[in-house]
């Protein structure tokens, strides 16, 4: 097994609490959301949250990172917000856009999602563009599903992003499944070749294994800086959990096999069990707090406005 | 000074005093300098903030947003009014909501220039106005300059005062008129020409044949329609001394108050060269009616263009889009009952 240059025990630790944050704030999500304290939908990444953590471990914080739907993980591993965010699901004024975005539509410094598939895509390449032109050395990490390989905007994209030398990372997060059609009913041809075909490089690598991500993370980052030209890094993971809530009606053969896979699972294996068990805990106890804080704000401004 | 001068010399200015400024569209670089020469001579200056793209418009709004976002101030060129249907998501589901749906933490200065109308025989598909298409998007503002503003003027309220997304349209019969800019005794030839305060950003403009009388009618249009709208003034005034006040809004969305002609005259006209249904007329009708409804003597007439495909036919064409005569009927049918 590959294990990358983070034999430090202090670094793997670090990855595997970023990645059980994320994990817990999916499963307490789902929880609100089945006691109706969640409106509206989500879309959580459980089983994706490598990819977040390896993106984020990699960037520099006044890099750009633009992502989708699927959004939590991104946002998360590159703020560490849970309140924030926690308070943005449920409505509250106090979340990070004040419940006017919800799940899907997020901003902070250097962040930003949307909900309407590659509908971010040229977005992200304007923002490379303003990154050039001010020679500021930051790049724009963009992520997409394999769903939004159906969008004709995301073509347009990569033929100016070629064309104009940008400074755009795209992840494509391959979890096989646009929504609930799988790829090989919604894809032809294959991604890579999709970039190749307007003269950009690609790199396609599994991407459950956090550890070993940082690598393929890193090497396309200081590509797409040095260079100042695009590149695609094509992540192959599973989704472990619904699209969006209860619409799942994938093969439970394949969900069971992809559970063997889970991010969580294989980084875990490399730490002894009882820190393991304190980084969970420690995880479920930043989940309380930042839950215990968003109630604490609501209460506050109830009693404000009583 | 023509329509299409006074664009080219704003952005001209606005590109010499502020580095910020960028300019993308479809073959815009010199020397063809764009479809209808608006940003003629902006690439051989100013090579780096001169954007030639290629023919995908959902992309270059994306990354023009994509730039305001991040502190620039673009100008996107969209060929043919007709083509927003490809950027409209980038549009309504990006630049316009981004403000409010992240709480305000983010400005979207972004300035889309596009060329609309009919009467050059371009057919279904290059001679459409749409604008009204866009009524219903919040967070756009919509300007639409007559040949009695200066539109250079407002293209650089749009793009430097703004700061939010702007539809700047450009009816292109337009174009290559000599503007009719009130003068120093705010006169427009026979006209007392009236410029609002309120709004110094997107003024409307208010022509009158008799200022110290209260009108027999208003009619109300914007763009091109306005220039029929005065002829219609003039000529009826000339005949009879119909008084017809004539109100030419820059801004068409949001509404600007345009009640004050109206609470005096009591009747209202409104024309625009886009469709009928669902039109700009529509909207501003029912705005006036909650507004106005007590000093209405009629009910408000729409003077727009028949619910069909443009034809690109001349003698077609002409039947479909509204014509200086429509408006005409329309005024006569409020007076004269």
């Amino acid at each position: 097994m590959c294990t990358g240059d983070t034999n430090n025990s202090s670094i793997r630790e670090h990855l595997f609490l970023q990645m059980a944050r994320i994990r817990i704030f999916e499963e307490q999500a789902f929880e609100l959301f089945a006691a109706g304290e969640l409106s509206g939908t989500m879309h959580a990444c459980i089983g994706q949250e490598a990819i977040a953590v390896a993106a984020a471990e990699s960037l520099r914080t006044t890099d750009i990172v633009i992502s989708n739907h699927r959004c939590h993980g991104h946002y998360l591993a590159r703020t560490g917000d849970m309140a924030g965010l926690l308070a943005e699901l449920m409505g509250k004024q106090q979340g990070l856009c004040g419940g006017r975005g919800g799940s899907q539509h997020l901003a902070a410094d250097n962040f930003y999602t949307n909900g309407v598939q590659g509908n971010m895509v040229p977005v992200a390449a304007g923002m490379a563009l303003a990154e050039k032109v001010t020679n500021s050395g930051n790049i724009i990490t963009l992520f997409v599903g394999d769903g939004t390989l159906g969008q004709g905007v995301f073509y347009e994209t990569l033929n100016i992003a070629a064309l104009w030398s940008l400074p755009l990372l795209i992840v494509v997060e391959n979890n096989q499944y646009a929504q609930t059609t799988h790829i090989s009913d919604n894809l032809a041809g294959n991604i890579s070749a999709r970039a190749a075909a307007f003269g950009i490089n690609s790199r396609e690598t599994p991407a459950n294994d956090v550890e070993f991500l940082l690598e393929p993370f890193r090497t396309a980052i200081d590509y797409v800086r040095n260079n100042n030209i695009p590149f695609v890094l094509v992540a192959e993971t599973y989704r472990l959990c619904p699209h969006s809530v209860r619409d799942d009606h994938r093969p439970a053969a394949e969900l069971e096999k992809w559970q063997t896979h889970d991010p969580l699972t294989i980084l875990g294996n490399r730490i002894a069990l009882n820190r393991m068990t304190e980084l969970r805990h420690t995880a479920r106890v930043d989940m309380q707090a930042a839950t215990a804080a968003v109630r604490q704000m609501t209460a506050a401004v109830m009693e404000k406005t009583r | 000074m023509r329509y299409v001068e006074s664009l080219n010399m704003a952005l001209h200015q606005m590109m010499r005093d502020n580095d910020r400024l960028y300019v993308l569209g479809e073959d815009i670089v010199d020397p063809y300098g764009g479809a209808f020469k608006v940003t003629q001579g902006l690439h051989d200056l100013f090579p780096y903030r001169v954007l030639s793209t290629p023919i995908s418009e959902a992309a270059i709004v994306g990354v023009a947003t994509g730039l305001a976002l991040r502190g620039l101030l673009p100008i996107v060129e969209i060929m043919f009014g007709d083509f927003l249907t490809l950027c409209a998501d980038q549009v309504i589901n990006g630049a316009a909501k981004f403000s409010w749906m992240y709480n305000d933490k983010v400005e979207v200065p972004l300035t889309i220039r596009t060329p609309m109308g009919g009467r050059r025989g371009y057919g279904p598909t290059h001679s459409q106005t749409l604008e009204s298409m866009f009524l219903s998007t919040p967070g756009l503002t919509i300007i639409a300059p007559s040949e009695f503003h200066d539109p250079g003027n407002l293209l650089k309220a749009a793009v430097l005062h703004t700061h939010s997304p702007v539809l700047f349209v450009e009816n292109k019969s337009l174009y290559p008129q000599e503007l009719r800019l009130p003068n120093d005794q705010l006169r427009v030839g026979d006209f007392h020409a009236i410029t609002e305060t309120t709004d110094k950003l997107f003024p409307t403009v208010t022509l009158t044949l008799s200022p110290d009388k209260d009108p027999d009618a208003t009619i109300i249009a914007y763009g091109g329609m306005a220039s029929l709208a005065a002829n219609v003034a003039h000529d009826l005034f000339m005949r009879d001394e119909t008084c017809i006040e004539v109100v030419i809004p820059a801004c068409i969305k949001p509404l600007p108050d345009l009640t004050a002609s109206v609470f005096r005259s009591g009747k209202a006209i409104i024309a625009e060269e886009g469709c009928r249904t669902g039109g700009w007329g529509a909207e501003l009708a029912a705005t006036l009616t909650e507004q106005c409804f007590a000093n209405l003597d009629r009910p408000i007439l729409r003077v727009a263009a028949l619910d069909l495909p443009i034809p690109s036919a001349v003698h077609l064409e002409q039947q479909v889009l509204p014509s200086q005569a429509d408006i005409e009927k329309a005024v006569c049918t409020l007076v004269s009952s």
